[in-house]
């Protein structure tokens, strides 16, 4: 028991070749590409919006987010519905597998600069075996 | 630890025991004798008591546990109800308010000195001799009062007065030693017959004729004499030994009149409502307490189950296998009356938010030292319960204002020939697909010069501006931000951050407000809501290879015009329509839609109106008109412009829903 404090879940997603981990807490369910309403006038890493069991769902496409190269959707892409308070926004990204385990102690600090994404987006990069995982701060992100 | 569990069960129930208290107390205050009034205070205080002791809140136990003595005492006749007792009474009542608050907050008692309270209520019942004594004195003056009045005998009491009659009770009493008490009254009768009308007494004329009375009798009468002939008239006759008599004017005045008459009114309804009134309070007994978003989600799922419904309908049209049609038409009428069942579900009355008010009204009639009488209707309209919850800070708003601003001081309103008592009436109503609510008071009006000037010292409009106004734009400033017109800062109200609040309000619950106001007779200030959960018609249009919806209610009317009709003024399209000049709106620019081709005859226009204004939107083609579900868009796309939200179709699409009003 006394190590689960100190270890936290991290569900794992693939964008450009890279693995990236949200909070599990932050995630409330993860769906297939569903059909998105294009919204005129918003930036353009919003892709538009969803009807998700009858609640409309604003959707951020994560590679135009980063200023990732964009992709064709494909079988893999899914849609991660993360939840911040009471608002709920989905996350398109390449793929998503697992739900990992991360000791607190192998989460270092984020780097200067990684790529196009801002620092504060990032939480910290968890490292796992001899995988790094990008850990994003969902909440600074999305700008909420 | 294990009594945690129930703090939030008590939380409810202490609050629901409290709204119950005020609301039976200010009963009490009006009709003092009503003892089911009492005995309804009794039982919520005392179960009260018992909640608060189970879950260990001794200082609210302790207050709750004097107030009942007090109380206690009323019922058995021990003490008489007057205003101070009523005083302490709603002080212990807001102390207990405030407690309940503070637990619901911090989970434990706030800490204040309770003793002082419960000294007062210790103190009334000590000083209960003093008040019998004084409640004595004021019972004999009224004894010929005794004669009540129903709403029948009031009407002809007011009818008369309106003819120039005069309306008298008298009281005639007979001498001790009087042998033919009935031949006597008889004799009674007869002499006043000749110039007036009898048209109640007590006890009944057949009593009176059966000697079934004591040694006097009461009547009411209407005549054209006045009180000194009819009473040497009914002293000349003998063995009578008193003859009071009682003009019947000053309650029956004027405005006043009319008001007692209500209120007569309402008492005796209040009565005869009385049965129900315990039936529906058995009623209440039986339901059950839901969290809002258990029902939002239990709504989403109906949502959901329609989509798919639909969707299986779509499959099916292929098929003629007669089992499937009828298993689907089953299907169909099964989900819209869940449909409608949860839309009903999430509907409360009014009353919710109108049964604070009156409490609200008299604390403030007394800080103001304005008389207020608070008339409220239709608090049985139903709304949905995310309305419910956002109204009421805007209504207490309003009557804030009607109270300070609109109605004048007794002073100003006796210069001007007013009733002393100020009237504010609350109406709630259903109109069509919307919910009206109305705060009417009869004070002084808006001045729509005094607006004028405060707007443009407060920088609102310049004096050009000012000029131009009419009548009605003038009030419209009333509810830009940053302005008050009170020139005294009350405590009540006018800090400045007024009605432009309540206007963003009951906008944000997509509803609208508008005032009208008359010098020296009052204002309105009407409100108007959607009824539920913002179902409205709509129109569906293709835009591109979009779908958007407009609002029905904002739509004129649809036509086609030809391309080359389309003109150039000052870089605004415009065409000649019906004689006037109709602006061009492309959606497709509007709404940035690219790979976009134009027919190159004839256009589909919808001309939408905002206020006076037109416009004609190009659309591609018209799908039709449909009823749906208004959805917000989210905090995360609040920024978003000329979308006013969105809405699920029956395919499970979601549609965009143009926000006219912005485009024009």
């Amino acid at each position: 028991m006394n190590n689960s404090s100190t270890n936290r879940q991290f569900v794992v997603f693939e964008l450009d070749n890279e693995e990236y981990g949200i909070d599990i807490l932050r995630v409330k369910t993860i769906e297939k590409v569903a059909r998105i309403t294009r919204i005129p006038k918003s930036a353009s890493y919003i892709k538009g919006v969803i009807n998700l069991r009858g609640e409309i769902v604003p959707i951020v496409d994560l590679r135009e987010k980063f200023k990732l190269e964009s992709k064709e959707e494909s079988d893999n892409t899914r849609i991660i519905i993360v939840y911040i308070d009471d608002i709920n926004v989905g996350l398109i990204v390449d793929s998503a597998s697992t739900v990992m385990e991360i000791n607190n102690d192998m989460i270092e600090a984020p780097p200067e600069s990684l790529g196009n994404i801002e620092q504060n987006n990032i939480y910290g990069i968890g490292k796992l075996d001899n995988r790094i995982i990008i850990l994003l701060d969902v909440f600074k992100m999305l700008n909420i | 630890m294990d009594v945690n569990q129930y703090l939030e069960i008590f939380i409810e129930e202490a609050q629901e025991h409290l709204q119950n208290l005020n609301q039976n107390l200010l009963g009490l205050e009006v009709n003092p004798n009503d003892s089911n009034l009492l005995n309804e205070i009794f039982r919520s205080a005392h179960t009260l008591k018992g909640m608060s002791g189970t879950m260990g809140f001794s200082s609210l136990m302790g207050l709750t546990h004097e107030m009942e003595n007090v109380l206690d005492a009323i019922r058995n006749g021990k003490l008489v109800v007057y205003s101070e007792i009523i005083d302490i009474l709603f002080e212990c009542l807001d102390f207990l308010e405030v407690s309940v608050g503070h637990i619901s907050e911090k989970g434990k008692e706030i800490d204040k000195d309770i003793e002082p309270l419960k000294k007062k209520l210790v103190d009334i019942i000590n000083k209960k001799d003093v008040t019998e004594i004084t409640y004595h004195n004021s019972s004999t003056d009224k004894r010929i009062m005794d004669l009540t009045f129903n709403q029948y005998d009031e009407n002809i009491t007011i009818q008369a007065i309106a003819q120039g009659m005069r309306v008298f009770k008298v009281e005639v009493i007979l001498s001790k030693d009087c042998m033919l008490k009935s031949a006597r009254a008889f004799i009674v009768f007869k002499t006043l017959e000749k110039y007036a009308e009898i048209f109640k007494s007590s006890p009944r004329i057949e009593d009176i004729e059966d000697e079934k009375f004591d040694e006097g009798f009461k009547l009411a009468i209407i005549t054209n004499e006045n009180s000194d002939t009819i009473k040497s008239d009914i002293e000349g006759i003998s063995e009578i030994e008193e003859v009071l008599i009682e003009e019947i004017n000053q309650t029956f005045e004027g405005d006043k009149a009319h008001s007692n008459e209500v209120a007569a009114d309402k008492v005796e309804e209040d009565k005869a409502d009385h049965e129900e009134t315990h039936a529906k309070k058995n009623k209440i007994g039986k339901t059950v307490r839901v969290d809002i978003d258990r029902l939002d989600n239990l709504m989403n799922l109906v949502s959901e189950l329609i989509i798919i419904k639909t969707r299986l309908e779509g499959i099916d049209s292929d098929s003629t296998d007669q089992n499937m049609t009828e298993a689907l038409e089953y299907l169909e009428r099964i989900t819209t009356n869940l449909h409608d069942a949860v839309m009903k579900v999430r509907m409360v009355p009014i009353e919710r938010v109108f049964s604070r008010f009156p409490r609200m009204v008299r604390d403030l009639s007394r800080e103001l030292e304005k008389d207020i009488n608070l008339q409220i209707s239709g608090e049985e309209t139903e709304l949905d319960r995310t309305v419910i919850d956002e109204i009421g800070d805007p209504l207490i708003h309003l009557i804030r204002n009607a109270i300070d601003h609109g109605i004048e001081d007794k002073h100003e309103r006796s210069n001007s020939k007013k009733a002393p008592v100020g009237k504010v009436d609350l109406r709630a109503f259903q109109d069509g697909n919307s919910v009206v609510i109305e705060v009417e008071d009869d004070g002084k009006g808006i001045n729509v010069d005094k607006v004028k000037r405060k707007a443009i010292k407060n920088g609102i409009i310049n004096q050009v501006e000012s000029d131009a106004l009419s009548e009605k734009d003038a009030v419209e400033l009333l509810f830009k931000p940053g302005f008050s017109t009170a020139e005294v800062i009350s405590d009540v109200s006018g800090r400045g951050v007024g009605l432009d609040v309540v206007k963003t309000k009951i906008e944000s619950l997509g509803g609208t407000v508008e005032v009208e106001t008359s010098t020296n007779n009052g204002s309105k200030f009407i409100i108007r809501l959607p009824l539920t959960l913002a179902i409205i018609q709509a129109l569906l249009v293709n835009v591109g290879n979009e779908k958007y919806a407009i609002p029905l209610n904002s739509i004129k009317e649809i036509t086609s015009i030809k391309t080359n009709s389309i003109r150039n003024v000052q870089g605004q399209e415009v065409i000649v329509y019906r004689n006037g000049v109709l602006p061009i709106v492309r959606l497709t620019n509007v709404l940035d839609i690219k790979d976009y081709k134009e027919d190159e005859e004839e256009l589909t226009i919808v001309i939408v109106k905002k206020g006076e204004k037109n416009s004609g939107f190009i659309v591609d083609s018209l799908i039709g008109q449909q009823e749906i579900v208004i959805k917000s868009l989210g905090k995360y796309l609040a920024s978003i412009k000329n979308i006013a939200g969105a809405t699920i179709l029956g395919d499970g699409q979601v549609a965009l829903i143009i926000d006219s009003n912005s485009m024009i």
